[in-house]
């Protein structure tokens, strides 16, 4: 048996993804910004596609700039309005929680000269308001937090976040990879200037995302050259890769699959906190994204469990994929406060619309199996925590 | 990014448990690193009679004290004592660079169980 329970990382493509996109490879495979009768018809579907997203976080078609992904929205966010605003201020506060795209971007900013706060979280994940209000100076540009946490699940309140932007003036940027389609998303409620999306999440194909800027923020071009996206991000569109993550989008968008996720996440959480000397890292309720769960495991390594599961037929991951090439543990953990052994005990499972109970419960049966069997293995179990 | 082999030894670990009647244990390793090594020895005329392991840690920190332990068994001392961690990870084939110090603790692991029973 087969069980990925790691789309936190990346989801399949939806079969519908699939059809919509094969007509833009060798059939309508037209540049828009040729005149003929090819290209107008890639400027069509490349407009219409624009209008699809703008709608679904309620923003204008003119806002949404297409990239190859989140991580490259991410950089242009915060280095694009960096260099823009640098003669306003040089200041940028973040939280210690953000995906790593954001935190190396930030290092980068430093080493040319900009100013970086990294604001706390609580023992949840939120990050903290009033901590956020103390970092922000007149030297302030622009604020970034993460909406939600691609380890352990949290979602940020963006629509306070966004009041104290407002009334501080800065600008506010968000990575909300994780979270689109998922819970709610209002530029304008959240008084949002930038936000990040991607595809590969959410059923579409990877290499795709999107940089929403409002049309009052002051943005740098990202990529020069032919002036495609108004001249911000030049590049021959991804017009296949487009309309799949559009398609992707519109499939998505549907409340019925969030209350599915929302209820195999719940069984998981309820059964897995059976095994004993286990803890969930992260929020209950719906303050929790739909799909994640997160889970410290006493006496035992992550790593070791994601191995063991594999070997079951179990896709899951440790924290984020892109952590692993560390040995560190996963410093979104220590942010919330676990000491070493806990951070090093984790384990991500992250669903999608497409994962059923058979394959949960399939899960729930292996891993207190591979826990007890890791337990077994390890020198460290009750006795030496009675000590 | 593992070898067969390694993943085999992470599979079906021999070597894992206690001896209750140890003439040497010996440990090394820390949470922080994400690594502990605890072994055993049981000592007869200068030879490793018999050795287990415990291990907390990742795939290649049990697979490495598992290819420890075998290489070992039954090997005098001085011979333990020298073997260097680059047999271990020869011997399991391929690992990823950043892994290759799980192999090292083992093999310090087992140094201090000999210096321990040396001091006896």
């Amino acid at each position: 048996m087969k069980v990925y329970l790691d789309n936190g990382a990346t989801t399949q493509v939806d079969e519908k993804v699939k059809t919509a996109m094969e007509k833009y490879f060798s059939e309508s495979y037209g540049n828009p910004s040729s005149l003929h009768g090819f290209g107008v018809e890639a400027k069509i579907v490349l407009e219409k596609a624009r209008r699809v997203i703008a709608d679904s976080i309620n923003a204008f078609p003119e806002e949404i700039f297409f990239t190859s992904g989140g991580t490259e929205a991410n950089n242009w966010a915060l280095k694009g309005l960096a260099f823009a605003n640098r003669g306003k201020g040089n200041h940028i506060v973040t939280t210690k929680v953000e995906h790593k795209s954001v935190l190396e971007s930030c290092k980068w900013l430093k080493r040319n000269g900009f100013r970086v706060s990294y604001v706390g979280v609580d023992s949840e994940g939120f990050v903290k308001l009033s901590e956020l209000e103390r970092e922000i100076t007149d030297e302030t540009i622009l604020v970034s937090i993460i909406h939600g946490n691609n380890e352990i699940g949290t979602i940020n309140n963006l629509e306070k976040v966004g009041e104290v932007c407002r009334k501080r003036q800065v600008y506010f940027h968000s990575d909300a990879c994780q979270s689109f389609t998922k819970t709610e998303l209002d530029v304008k409620k959240m008084n949002l200037d930038l936000v990040s999306l991607n595809s590969h999440k959410i059923h579409g194909p990877k290499g795709v995302g999107v940089l929403y800027a409002s049309g009052e923020v002051k943005l740098d071009e990202w990529q020069h050259g032919g002036g495609q996206e108004k001249g911000m991000r030049s590049g021959t569109e991804n017009i296949s890769g487009i309309v799949g993550f559009v398609e992707a989008v519109k499939l998505a968008l549907n409340e019925e699959h969030i209350l599915k996720m929302e209820k195999l996440r719940n069984k998981l959480i309820e059964k897995v906190l059976e095994i004993p000397n286990v803890k969930l890292n992260g929020p209950v309720g719906d303050k929790r994204l739909c799909n994640n769960v997160n889970f410290s495991f006493r006496f035992i390594e992550g790593e070791a469990i994601v191995g063991m599961l594999d070997l079951l037929g179990v896709c899951a991951s440790t924290g984020s994929a892109c952590a692993e090439k560390t040995l560190e543990p996963s410093y979104v953990l220590k942010a919330i406060g676990l000491d070493d052994e806990n951070a090093n005990g984790s384990l991500r499972l992250s669903l999608s619309r497409f994962t059923n109970d058979m394959e949960v419960d399939y899960l729930l049966r292996v891993l207190p199996k591979v826990v007890s069997r890791l337990r077994e293995i390890s020198p460290f179990g009750e006795e030496e925590c009675l000590q | 990014m593992y070898s067969e082999k390694l993943i085999e030894k992470f599979k079906n670990p021999k070597f894992v448990g206690k001896i209750k009647d140890a003439d040497a244990v010996g440990e090394e390793g820390n949470f922080k690193c994400g690594d502990v090594m605890k072994i055993y020895l049981k000592i007869k005329d200068e030879k490793i009679k018999d050795i287990k392991f415990e291990t907390y840690g990742c795939v290649a920190a049990i697979a490495s004290s598992e290819m420890m332990c075998e290489l070992v068994n039954g090997k005098t001392l001085d011979e333990a004592y020298q073997m260097s961690h680059k047999e271990i990870v020869k011997a399991l084939g391929e690992m990823p660079a950043v892994k290759v110090h799980c192999s090292i603790l083992g093999t310090r692991a087992l140094r201090n169980a000999i210096d321990e029973f040396r001091k006896k």
